[in-house]
């Protein structure tokens, strides 16, 4: 234990236990830093203390990457003036919006210490089946179509996760196998379509589908969307931290919770500034939010609730950071791992279906092993350990995030696709490593 | 709610006994690791198990929770034989057992590892408020209060917050016994007096305590009861007051002791 963390704060008080139980022990060598400082501090001002010391310890959370992701926004903007138009930016969003549901599929894989490496094709996939089934001659409705795509993603993650956990075969290989078998699958799929001219389905621009991306909420409809998401959040915290305080249990004090209110609220209306303005260049407005951001905000909310509030969610962590301890509670460890690789592989057709919806047509071009590295990178860039047992959908939406704007910024400088996978290459290795340390100096202290 | 189970396991047992072992063998192959152990466990009391390495305390602890069938004798609880085919048997008796590795995941907290295959749920989620409560409760009755949160993970306590920890999951699953593997082997001179304490403390609640140990300051100070196997035999079995450190280190080195009686009277 390193002597600096342990810090003479006082107790948690403990409402009802009364003064008498005072600790008879010195047993305070606790480490302060690894602790989230919602959990101890009883002010604001203490809440700021205890986030300081986890940054001094390397626990820093989510500053690196906004930090990483300030300094990629001036080196793009200083690069290309156009980075920073509210043209581009949306452009990034959309852009994002693939990188984001790549990454939440990874993060489900990744929490288990496992790792999923056919993601890239197993959207290839879902997206082609879900193309094939709204077009010429299926002709089903969008969402059925999408139902069946992601239902088919769904029986691949079960095959793997199968395999992975009756077998104790490694995912590594078992993934790798999924990686090409799924190749072939997609082109398989193409091949047996008569619409697919080259391999390419075209979407239907009248469709949902498309119009998932390439079409904009209108800006008063996005005002009220965020008015009401605010009012409902706000609400949510307030009451939840009111009948904690009542019950007399841990809270984050009320200045923090307001902070962070004020936080999303701000970010929100930033957002929503940028999507309505008018980004058209003729004389009629073009504007608004597009529906993708909406839809990806509703996806990544009900992970988080998943994770965070159910005994799916609550076991998957267990068994990421401790498998035997799992087993030994009782918990069922491969039909939980076989879970989450559905839930993997499904969110990897989610994001095969942003991925269409975004080119506006499904290609067997996609680059399926790219979206791989690209998925793993931006859940570990956002703060999912490849260990396992840590990772939260806000993760994978910072690390896309950054993820698209090297992206989108290489690609307005006009550098070249191997420029790209060089850059990417170089983002990722950055990423694992800058895991690797913060893990390393936890373990060191 | 613990503690009246806890309290109605100890007035069941006319004969004051919560466990008992009857001619336990098992081998492996040609290797004799137990034979025909007897070895009695009373409820509300510590027994501790000594014995050198390789003495058969890790093969008994297993039988006892169900990880190994033995190959002759009997298993009583309550007085009544059972038979343990599995760790969940074992568990649904009411025999937790704490091994050295303790089982807690570090990236949870202390509530969610205390309830861990055991949520609360309410509308089919987590009832985190129930839960805190409850963990919060339990470790109060435990006198566990040197953690600074109940939410803190796992990963930030000491050696001697986790084994407290890994008790009181084992308290909150209405343990009647609880099996205590070198719970005091990787800790310092403050930690280890909180573990002893704790164990002090869950003995009073009616719970039958089965500590192995190799350590024998800790063993006079905690245990009511001792027993010493030797090659896989129980050399000697009775209360802590009948021995002194000498003679425990005689039936751990040879199975016999000469200067037992005398010893005793002597302490």
């Amino acid at each position: 234990m390193e002597p600096g963390a342990t810090t003479e704060a006082p107790i948690e008080p403990e409402p009802g236990s009364g003064a008498a139980d005072t600790p008879t022990e010195t047993e305070t060598a606790i480490d302060v830093a690894s602790v989230s400082p919602e959990v101890l501090a009883n002010s604001t001002g203490e809440y700021f203390q205890a986030w300081g010391q986890r940054i001094k310890n390397g626990e820093s959370g989510a500053l690196p990457i906004i930090v990483g992701l300030i300094v990629i926004v001036i080196f793009f903007q200083i690069e290309q003036s156009s980075f920073l138009t509210a043209g581009n930016l949306v452009n990034l969003l959309e852009q994002a919006a693939t990188f984001v549901m790549f990454g939440a599929a990874a993060m489900f894989a990744l929490i288990l210490s496992e790792i999923d490496l056919s993601i890239g094709y197993t959207a290839g996939v879902g997206a082609f089946i879900i193309a094939e089934l709204i077009a010429n001659p299926i002709s089903l409705p969008w969402w059925l179509g999408i139902l069946g795509g992601l239902a088919a993603c769904g029986v691949l993650g079960f095959v793997q996760g199968s395999l992975i956990t009756r077998l104790n075969l490694p995912s590594f290989i078992v993934t790798l196998a999924g990686y090409l078998g799924f190749l072939g699958l997609m082109l398989v799929l193409a091949n047996a379509d008569s619409t697919a001219v080259g391999g390419v389905i075209t979407l239907d621009q009248t469709g949902p589908v498309y119009k998932l991306v390439n079409a904009n909420m209108s800006p008063t409809l996005g005002w009220i969307v965020l008015i009401v998401v605010l009012a409902v959040f706000a609400a949510t915290m307030l009451l939840r931290q009111k009948r904690r305080r009542d019950q007399g249990l841990s809270t984050a004090p009320v200045g923090v919770t307001i902070l962070k209110i004020a936080a999303a609220a701000v970010g929100g209306v930033v957002l929503l500034l940028i999507c309505n303005a008018n980004r058209g260049n003729g004389v009629e407005f073009f504007g608004g939010t597009p529906w993708v951001v909406p839809f990806v905000a509703i996806v990544l909310g009900f992970y988080t609730w998943l994770l965070s509030r159910t005994r799916l969610g609550r076991y998957m962590y267990a068994i990421g950071a401790n498998p035997e301890a799992a087993r030994r509670a009782g918990i069922s460890v491969n039909w939980i791992k076989t879970t989450a690789f559905i839930m993997c592989s499904v969110t990897a057709g989610i994001a095969g279906l942003i991925y269409e919806s975004n080119q506006g047509s499904m290609s067997t071009d996609i680059n399926g092993g790219q979206l791989v590295l690209y998925a793993v990178a931006a859940a570990v860039i956002g703060g999912t350990s490849l260990f396992g047992g840590k990772g939260k959908p806000l993760h994978a939406l910072l690390g896309g995030i950054v993820i698209a704007c090297v992206f989108n910024g290489l690609g307005l400088m006009g550098v070249s696709s191997a420029g790209t996978d060089i850059a990417s290459a170089i983002v990722l290795v950055a990423a694992v490593t800058l895991d690797s340390l913060v893990r390393r100096r936890a373990v060191a202290r | 709610m613990s503690t009246s189970t806890a309290s109605g396991a100890s007035s069941q047992n006319g004969d004051g006994t919560l466990l008992q072992l009857k001619g336990i063998s098992k081998h492996f192959g040609p290797v004799r690791a137990l034979t025909s152990v007897n070895l009695s466990i009373p409820p509300g009391k510590v027994t501790a198990l000594c014995g050198d390495n390789g003495a058969g305390k890790s093969v008994t602890i297993k039988t006892i929770s169900g990880l190994w069938s033995p190959d002759g004798g009997e298993i009583l609880w309550e007085g009544k034989p059972v038979s343990l085919h599995g760790p969940k048997d074992a568990e649904a008796l009411g025999i937790t057992t704490i091994y050295q590795d303790l089982a807690l995941c570090d990236n949870l907290d202390i509530v969610q590892n205390m309830f861990l295959g055991h949520e609360k749920l309410k509308h089919r989620m987590l009832d985190e408020d129930s839960m805190e409560q409850s963990a919060r409760q339990t470790l109060k009755e435990l006198s566990v209060t040197t953690v600074r949160s109940i939410r803190q993970p796992v990963a930030s306590l000491s050696g001697g917050q986790r084994q407290s920890v890994a008790v009181a999951k084992a308290v909150m699953s209405q343990a009647q016994l609880v099996i205590m593997d070198e719970p005091t082997a990787a800790l310092g001179v403050a930690q280890t007096r909180m573990v002893l304490d704790l164990i002090k403390t869950l003995a009073a609640r009616g719970v039958a305590v089965m500590l192995v140990s190799h350590n024998l300051n800790d063993v006079f100070e905690v245990a009511d009861r001792i027993a010493v196997l030797y090659l896989g035999k129980l050399a000697t079995q009775g209360p802590a007051s009948d021995y002194d450190r000498s003679s425990i280190v005689d039936y751990m080195t040879s199975g016999t002791s000469g200067r037992t009686s005398a010893a005793g009277a002597a302490a």
